[in-house]
């Protein structure tokens, strides 16, 4: 039992990765890891907001009829996104501006439903609360790794903050344009399941 | 219980869904008043942005009401139609025909804030414009977007890059509104000033030059208003002597 609960936090870190293995939520991978800041405050939002729909999910798992449980589980998610993004608009207005549409796509990312229907339904609350947590962290973890190279090379910034001296620009360096533009992050998100792989052999398909 | 039947499938879905209107409603209703101040306190942020070398981070709201001093409508013909109050007045629907302007006291001189409207590449862009008393050179502009490319027609946010070297440019060229162009870098424009473009960001750039011909355009005859008071005082020197509109007076 034990073995399980620490399965359900810590797999989905690295050997279960939601983003580098089950390859969900790719999308929103693209969409705000331009900078730090908004990726983090995605990664957070989604963590969040998975632990709580799996949670509710979870409790609701025994009544859900069978045959309308996606609608059930989308109603959940959409209620719990449009609280969680009013309440940015309310505390945290700059940051409610930047991710508009990305918090209200959160709905549609895969992972939400993925967990729900895969864990959620079929698990308790507690295991279900920590299996959302362990997804939320996971896919934080590439969004800020994705974001971190984006901001770094393409603006010189990390949180804005120049990181780049400005004697380098002075000598001819030169931002990268490109990875400001959503291919890059694919490439970088790429590069992270290579490496990913190459340290985790038993995942290489054969 | 058996949980496939078509009538409790039906009731299920009735309870679940009463109960996520009303905890959505309960929440829209909670944090309506903080959402709409907001709102407002970033619309004040957007016009003091105009105001360059103005630092407001402290209390943005505080600073507003110290600094903008007059919100009025004007018509085509540059008189001032309604005076309003910038701070209880801000949330005022501007009607169809009126021209809104802020007023601004910076160290004892004025300002005129304008508003922009116009389109980018992905969707709406919009700004503020801060001209001096002599209705002509620009002290300060501010520039913001829906959904522009990050990096490239999001540059038009870039206070350094794009925004700073609209300062000092003159709208009025030979008598007449003639706007600022903004050019590819090492292009010419005739007869009016001119800005750099953003590199790779050209319909977006070209966006910002339609908006500021469009929506400064209706504010021609106020520009020139100044114009034709400064050309008949040839003491012009200090501008506060001419700051007379005599025809507006009373027309509250």
């Amino acid at each position: 039992m034990k073995e399980e609960l620490k399965n359900a936090l810590l797999g989905p870190l690295s050997k279960n990765n939601p983003v580098a293995v089950q390859v969900l939520g790719i999308c929103s991978a693209l969409a705000v890891t331009v900078q730090l800041k908004p990726a983090i405050v995605m990664g957070l939002s989604v963590t969040i907001i998975v632990a709580m729909a799996n949670v509710v999910i979870s409790l609701l798992r025994n009544t859900v009829p069978n045959n309308v449980r996606i609608i059930v589980q989308l109603v959940v998610v959409a209620a719990l996104v449009t609280i969680v993004s009013e309440i940015l608009k309310a505390f945290l207005y700059d940051l409610s501006v930047q991710l508009s549409v990305y918090i209200g796509l959160i709905i549609t990312n895969c992972i939400l439903m993925g967990r729900l229907e895969a864990f959620a339904m079929g698990n308790k609350p507690g295991a279900s609360l920590l299996d959302g947590i362990g997804n939320g962290i996971g896919y934080a973890w590439i969004l800020i790794v994705v974001a971190f190279f984006r901001e770094l090379l393409g603006a010189g910034t990390l949180f804005g903050y120049r990181i780049i001296p400005e004697s380098f620009y002075e000598m001819g360096y030169v931002n990268n344009g490109m990875m400001m533009m959503p291919a890059m992050a694919l490439i970088i998100v790429a590069c992270i399941i290579w490496v990913h792989r190459s340290i985790n052999k038993d995942l290489q398909e054969k | 219980m058996n949980t496939n039947k078509n009538s409790y499938t039906l009731i299920y879905m009735v309870i679940i869904i009463t109960i996520v209107s009303l905890l959505l409603s309960i929440t829209s209703g909670v944090l309506r008043t903080r959402q709409d101040e907001n709102v407002k306190l970033d619309k004040k942020k957007q016009i003091l942005s105009s105001l360059t070398g103005l630092d407001f981070s402290a209390d943005a709201a505080g600073v507003y009401a110290s600094t903008i001093k007059e919100y009025n409508m004007l018509d085509a013909e540059g008189n001032t139609v309604k005076n309003l109050n910038p701070v209880e007045d801000f949330d005022y629907q501007v009607q169809e025909g009126e021209l809104p302007i802020y007023i601004a006291e910076i160290d004892g001189s004025t300002k005129y804030i304008i508003p922009m409207n116009g389109n980018g590449l992905w969707g709406a862009i919009w700004g503020y414009i801060a001209l001096n008393e002599d209705r002509n050179t620009i002290y300060g502009i501010y520039f913001n977007h829906a959904g522009e490319t990050p990096g490239l027609g999001a540059e038009i946010t870039n206070k350094v890059k794009f925004c700073d070297p609209f300062i000092g440019k003159e709208l009025i060229k030979n008598g007449k509104f003639a706007s600022i162009a903004v050019m590819k870098v090492g292009q010419k424009a005739e007869g009016q000033d001119q800005v750099d473009a953003i590199s790779g960001g050209t319909i977006t750039s070209k966006g910002v030059e339609t908006m500021l011909q469009t929506s400064l355009g209706k504010y021609e005859k106020f520009f020139l208003a100044k114009e034709e008071a400064v050309a008949e005082v040839p003491v012009a020197e200090n501008n506060e002597i001419v700051e007379v509109e005599p025809e507006t007076e009373g027309e509250k």
